[in-house]
């Protein structure tokens, strides 16, 4: 049976919903209305003029071949970021649950990338890979490797992918970690009894515990790297080569503050809303109910 | 000791802000950090005390792109700079903002400053002026693409350093001698648009775009898929294929490879001397850049990078005054020398450039001279006094990528180039609607 509280009048629950809604408002709901219209218009950069187009800025979007392989590179990159960074951390937490002496320390090591901003992030990884120059790519040249993400796609997406994946480790590891310490004990050791082993335990009762967290992380993931990993790949690639790492949102900094084409920008910021509107949905809908709390 | 200083530091502070409060303050946004930084603050200091009536406030706001972003973000507050820094690739978007500048010529005639804007160099204030002759803003820091040569690298692979470089002819054979004489790198770029396509069609004498490269109307169309072009992208993409070019990214990321010694010939900007004279270990000379032995009218004449420095609407006519008297300022051919010999940029006054040689800064710091001559060597043609795109920030990425296309061995040069021209057209297309 649910609980349901309920308030006598409408006062006190409207003061209470009140600023969570302004903030919504004045945060999310004017900015996003703003771009809807904006996007119907082709302005000049100095908002001295500007013309009404209606769906023009979208036609021109979606006729453009270049926009729609940025879709397809948005879902190999936002894939390959969330696996990377959640598979790694769960790896890394299950580990560092293991341990009883100096788990401390190896945590905090763990959870130091986080602290690192996203184009700072972007700029070490780029240091160790400069091609022929950087630490990595010097040792791979050793090793008869010749490493040039500036002209191959794949290196050039590996490398962005591990850069965004790297500082999200952290984050991630986190609540891997305090997910892992909640599971009761006894459950785990009852298994060990029977004997299961390490694998069927994790498998069979581990992970389903686990599942909350990992739906929560899967959520905040592939939101940070439909929008937040900007800083990276401008920094690495700025989206190149031949557009192999331009995803959805570095077009929309592209177009809007390289180009000064505010309306393109603002139609992908509005088509990129709907996108990730969108996912939300039908995670919320299909994967949720695989969750377990 | 400590009480002194501080009274000292007060009293200053306070005799300061008294005058202060008499000057009239004049906001410029600039692009620069680290050294060049350094040097602007110099000027600033140096205006601000040879004079009591203005105050000139110098504000770092990012990278050229992100300055240029935050002068329109400001103005479209009503909060803009008087002096906003604007990278050359930005000209066409400026040009096209009629009501948010105040012309230069206009301002310095107002203004009444001392300025003879036939003291610039034709190559450089061609970039910035109206098809009448009006300068439109002031050329601040310009820069025209040369060749480095790594003498070492050359020794090494059993070459003789003093080579024939002048033709692209003679730099392929050198290529070929250099990578058989084991040079892991014999040649690398910076700014590959500028230089091998923008650059190189101006000193070929050849059309980048329709309209005068722009310069006669904004329904210009890209033009840059011409014979020379892919001739010149093909031979590099050829170069690329068995690493007797090396790319290493769209800007000057490949300065890192040659300053390491590791690279034996690098086209550059002009300014990116004083980074390699700094770090470089072995024997390094600048010579001018190559051109296409057999092309009509080569060498022309290189045009230029950089910066200018345009005046925005919307302020005081006593500020304006203000403007004026620094604009003047700026143009003093001492300032003017100063800047061209601690930076490497170009001299951009005539008067700046004798001087200079008449110090004996060119004897001193051979090949320092080079750019300068090769902007000047022709008076610039339709096709050679630079570019007036719109957009063109965003078409020279389309151009990168198609670059990168060829030297990856993804494309024909002449797909590519087609590809590009057709791509940066769609652009084109687009800056005319929004600035009808």
């Amino acid at each position: 049976m649910e609980k349901r509280v309920t308030f006598k009048g409408w006062l006190l629950p409207i003061c209470l919903l009140l600023p969570q809604v302004i903030v919504t408002a004045v945060f999310f709901f004017y900015p996003a209305g703003q771009a809807v219209w904006q996007s119907l218009f082709i302005p000049d950069p100095f908002g001295l003029k500007s013309q009404f187009v209606g769906l023009g800025n979208f036609e021109f979007l979606l006729g453009d071949p270049y926009y729609r392989a940025a879709f397809t590179t948005t879902a190999v990159f936002s894939i390959l970021v969330t696996v990377a960074s959640l598979g790694m951390a769960l790896f890394l937490a299950v580990l560092a649950d293991r341990l009883i002496k100096g788990s401390g320390v190896y945590r905090t090591l763990l959870i130091w990338p986080y602290a690192v901003a996203p184009a700072v992030a972007g700029v070490l990884w780029l240091f160790m890979f400069n091609t022929r120059v950087g630490v990595v790519s010097w040792y791979l040249g050793v090793l008869g490797y010749d490493w040039n993400h500036v002209l191959n796609e794949a290196e050039a997406m590996g490398l962005v992918v591990a850069a965004s994946s790297w500082g999200r480790v952290s984050y991630n590891f986190l609540f891997f970690l305090a997910g892992l310490q909640a599971i009761p004990k006894s459950v785990i050791e009852a298994a060990a009894i029977d004997g299961a082993r390490f694998w069927t335990r994790f498998r069979t009762i581990v992970f389903p515990l686990l599942s909350p967290t990992t739906f929560f992380l899967l959520v905040v993931n592939i939101v940070y790297a439909f929008f937040e990993t900007f800083g990276v790949i401008h920094t690495i690639t700025s989206g190149g080569p031949q557009q192999a790492t331009t995803i959805l949102v570095y077009k929309v900094f592209a177009d809007g503050f390289v180009g000064q084409d505010l309306g393109s920008s603002a139609a992908q910021s509005v088509i990129l809303l709907v996108v990730v509107g969108l996912l939300t949905v039908i995670q919320f809908k299909f994967i949720e109910r695989r969750v377990h709390y | 000791m400590k009480l002194k200083s501080l009274s000292l530091a007060l009293a200053s502070t306070i005799a300061f802000t008294s005058t202060a409060y008499a000057q009239t303050e004049i906001q410029w946004w600039h692009a620069f950090t680290g050294r060049l930084g350094d040097l602007l603050a110099e000027q600033v200091e140096q205006f601000n005390t040879s004079q009591n009536d203005y105050t000139i406030v110098a504000s770092h706001k990012g990278n050229y792109s992100e300055t240029l972003n935050a002068g329109i973000a400001a103005f479209r507050a009503g909060e803009q700079p008087h002096i906003l820094m604007v990278f050359e690739v930005g000209t066409a978007t400026m040009m096209a903002a009629g009501g948010a500048i105040k012309p230069v010529y206009e301002v310095m005639a107002e203004g009444g400053a001392a300025f003879d804007s036939d003291g610039y160099m034709g190559a450089v204030k061609g970039y910035y002026t109206t098809t009448e002759g009006d300068m439109l803003s002031l050329p601040y820091n310009s820069s025209t693409p040369v060749l480095y040569v790594n003498r070492n690298a050359f020794a090494d692979a059993g070459l003789d350093p003093d080579t024939d470089l002048s033709t692209w002819q003679n730099v392929d054979a050198a290529l070929t001698a250099l990578k058989e004489g084991g040079s892991t790198c014999p040649l690398t770029t910076a700014w590959q648009s500028w230089v091998h396509l923008e650059n190189m069609s101006a000193y070929h004498n050849v059309p980048f775009a329709t309209k005068d490269n722009g310069f006669a109307g904004l329904d210009t169309e890209l033009a840059f898929n011409g014979p020379v072009q892919v001739q010149h992208v093909q031979m590099m993409g050829d170069w690329a294929a068995d690493g007797r070019f090396i790319y290493a990214g769209r800007r000057n990321e490949g300065g890192a490879n040659f300053r390491a010694g590791e690279c034996a010939l690098f086209t550059e900007s002009s300014a990116g001397y004083a980074g390699v004279k700094a770090e470089a270990q072995f024997d390094f000379e600048i010579r001018p850049l190559p051109y296409w032995d057999g092309v009509d009218g080569a060498p022309q004449n290189t045009i230029i990078g950089g910066s200018s420095l345009w005046v925005l609407s919307g302020h005081e006519s006593e500020e304006y005054k203000g403007v004026s008297e620094f604009l003047s300022f700026l143009s003093t051919s001492d300032i003017q020398s100063k800047w061209h010999q601690n930076t490497g940029y170009l001299p951009i006054t005539i008067a700046a450039a004798e001087q200079t040689k008449a110090e004996g800064f060119y004897d001193e710091n051979p090949g320092t001279e080079i750019a300068g001559m090769q902007m000047t060597a022709n008076a610039p043609t339709p096709n050679s006094k630079g570019l007036r795109l719109g957009s063109f920030d965003q078409i020279r990425g389309i151009i990168d990528e198609e670059l990168e296309a060829v030297w990856a061995g993804d494309k024909t040069a002449q797909a590519a180039l087609d590809s590009a021209v057709e791509r940066g057209n769609v652009l084109l297309r687009r800056f005319e609607q929004a600035n009808q």
